[in-house]
């Protein structure tokens, strides 16, 4: 196993850097978090208390109907939509109770929560390198201090050769795999992954997730994948199942990936 | 810091090159518009200052020469140059008209002046080739945007004249170039009738019991003699002495012969207020409608390249960047189609002024000025894409 990254320095959200390695080294915990659409007769109840916990280094999967709740449960942990109530807490840092307790949602999202999304999103006229490093450029780190950690990452994730390409240049696997770069880049305790291996084959798929296993381990970052992809449940050891608006676990059949 | 605007304009140039290039062209048709009132404004200062003139005297409540017509007798010189303080005076008349050389006709404003040499007002100050007029009939100094030479003969009404020398920068405050004649030429030009008219007044006045008495012939020679020549001139320029106040000068002609006279601030005043005050509002006109065309366009342009481009600024909200960051791209993306527009711009109107017709002046106040305005055109515009962006759930990243 790679050796475990040095603490990242404080962030602008508000977390400590002994909170934010107390994240590293507890992942992500919610409790009761519910989630309420509207109000009166037309209120709508998308989670109605969802409990969850991810160790560091852990990949689990989150699984469901459409409608269940999946993507509201993703924003929610996303810091992009507000719960109704209940508690989300990253290490020690109880980041949601009743109200954010955090007051920069922006920095939060920007420095302690990874994003990949069910297509890579990259940004078309950026290449490689500075669509990874873009994150910390933005946040005024020194461009060649960010790019040297994309460039580290890219390696890792078997893509650095492709360094200087655009994304339209890339395969779909290979654009994921960077869209995993970008996620990392900050090394955030904590990556929510939105169907990141719809748009993939069963080989590229399963590449993929192991590629996810590899980076939690190597980065003691807990993952959350939402998907609906049947060839990579059977990889995850944990699974939340939600079904209206309440999460099931179960556990996975957490089947080897080469 | 990276620059994303800078960076999505390199991966697009394309786009942005093409986009700045038309709405150069719109830039380039304004600066020219902006060009066209100062080469109005230059064509009226010239004029006055090819005139030679302190004083124009003409008649009374008129503006003439140049804004109304006016009409002296020309004898009147003789009683100006015997007032303190002028230094010289000389009739001239004004007339714009065909001048035609062979098949081509030229529009000119033709003067009429005092045949002699360089400082009797009303004659061109400078040539750029060949002599002034010398002989009292049938010579011509032309400007050189006529298109005429030296040596050619051009025809005004009946009769030939021969381009004896060639001036620059001479203009009417219409832009017309001017075509310098004798005096008594210009006249004859101005008020000549042709020989049917002649023989109908000669028989209207014969028929005329008060003019042709029996048994007193001489009344009707007299005044069909009167009939065939022509007095009249348009203004006499009045140049002043060294040190010669030209408000007292003036107030004493007014007082002693009963004309109008105008300074030169005040004749500045009428060409620039009446003359071309209308010409002055219709070009103020479209280069209201060019700027407003001009940042619809941008604002378009912009807005529809933020449209393109919602789910990445969707990725980009997400995963943390600041709204200043993807408000400052857009608003350098729109400087930079104003940047680019600009230059475009101001190289094709630069190219294309000396094919205009009339005088084009390009000066670098007003590319300064032209400059400043498309930028903030170009920062307004950006606001609605701006407004766009801003208004982009960050949420829209992530499906379901």
């Amino acid at each position: 196993m790679a050796e475990r990254p040095a603490p990242r320095p404080l962030g602008s959200a508000g977390v400590s850097p002994a909170s934010g390695q107390d994240a590293r080294a507890t992942g992500i915990r919610i409790e009761g978090l519910r989630k309420r659409y509207g109000s009166g007769d037309t209120a709508v109840d998308a989670l109605k208390g969802v409990d969850m916990a991810v160790a560091p280094g852990e990949v689990v999967g989150l699984i469901g109907p459409s409608g269940s709740g999946k993507s509201t449960l993703l924003k929610c942990l996303g810091a992009i939509i507000e719960p109704s109530a209940g508690r989300m807490t990253l290490g020690t840092q109880t980041i949601y109770e009743d109200g954010w307790r955090i007051p920069d949602l922006r920095a939060l999202r920007r420095d302690k929560i990874g994003f990949v999304f069910q297509a890579p999103y990259l940004i078309p006229f950026l290449d490689v390198t500075d669509n990874v490093a873009l994150l910390p450029m933005l946040a005024g780190r020194p461009n060649a201090e960010a790019r040297q950690r994309a460039h580290e990452l890219l390696g890792a994730l078997d893509v650095a050769h492709r360094a200087a390409a655009m994304p339209s240049q890339l395969s779909g696997g290979e654009q994921q795999r960077v869209a995993i770069a970008r996620a990392l880049i900050n090394r955030p305790p904590v990556i929510l992954a939105d169907e990141p291996t719809a748009p993939l084959d069963s080989q590229r798929a399963l590449a993929v997730i192991g590629i996810l296993n590899r980076m939690a381990q190597q980065y003691q970052t807990a993952i959350i994948v939402v998907t609906h992809d049947e060839k990579i449940i059977p990889t995850f050891r944990r699974i939340y199942q939600i079904r209206d608006g309440r999460t099931h676990e179960e556990a996975g059949e957490g089947r080897a990936l080469d | 810091m990276i620059s994303l605007a800078g960076r999505d304009i390199l991966h697009a140039w394309g786009k942005f090159v093409f986009t700045g290039v038309g709405l150069g062209l719109l830039i380039g048709v304004t600066l020219s518009m902006a060009g066209i009132y100062r080469g109005m404004v230059d064509d009226a200062e010239v004029l006055l200052d090819n005139s030679g003139a302190d004083l124009w005297v003409v008649q009374k409540d008129t503006l003439g020469p140049y804004a109304e017509s006016s009409s002296l007798y020309d004898d009147l010189y003789r009683g100006i140059l015997t007032l303190p303080g002028v230094e010289r005076a000389a009739n001239v008349t004004y007339l714009t008209m065909q001048v035609g050389s062979g098949e081509r006709e030229r529009r000119a404003m033709v003067v009429g002046v005092v045949p002699g040499g360089p400082g009797e007002p009303g004659q061109p100050d400078t040539l750029v080739a060949g002599r002034h007029i010398t002989r009292g009939h049938y010579e011509a100094v032309a400007d050189l945007m006529t298109g005429f030479r030296v040596g050619e003969r051009v025809r005004i009404r009946r009769n030939l004249y021969t381009v004896v020398g060639l001036t620059r920068r001479t203009v009417s405050s219409g832009g017309d170039p001017m075509v310098f004649v004798p005096l008594k030429d210009a006249q004859e030009a101005q008020f000549l009738k042709d020989n049917d008219a002649i023989v109908h007044q000669r028989r209207r006045t014969e028929a005329n019991p008060a003019l042709n008495r029996p048994g007193v012939p001489g009344v009707l020679e007299a005044v069909l003699a009167s009939q065939s020549v022509n007095p009249a001139v348009n203004a006499v320029l009045v140049r002043l002495s060294p040190g010669a106040d030209p408000d007292r000068v003036a107030a004493d002609i007014r007082r002693w012969k009963r004309l109008q006279v105008y300074t030169r601030a005040e004749m500045q005043e009428i060409l620039q207020a009446k003359l071309i005050a209308t010409s002055a509002r219709q070009i103020g006109m479209f280069l209201v409608i060019l700027a407003v065309v001009s940042a619809a366009i941008v604002a378009f342009i912009i807005y529809t390249l933020t449209l393109g481009k919602i789910r990445e600024i969707a990725v980009l909200k997400l995963i943390g960047t600041r709204n200043r960051t993807i408000a400052g791209m857009i608003l350098q993306q729109a400087l930079g189609l104003g940047l680019i527009g600009f230059v475009v711009g101001k190289t094709a109107a630069t190219f294309w002024a000396p094919i205009f017709p009339k005088y084009v002046l390009l000066l670098p106040g007003d590319a300064a000025r032209g400059f400043v305005i498309v930028m903030v055109i170009c920062a307004l515009a950006s606001l609605l894409a701006i407004r766009a962006a801003l208004r982009v759930d960050p949420a829209e990243a992530i499906g379901g």
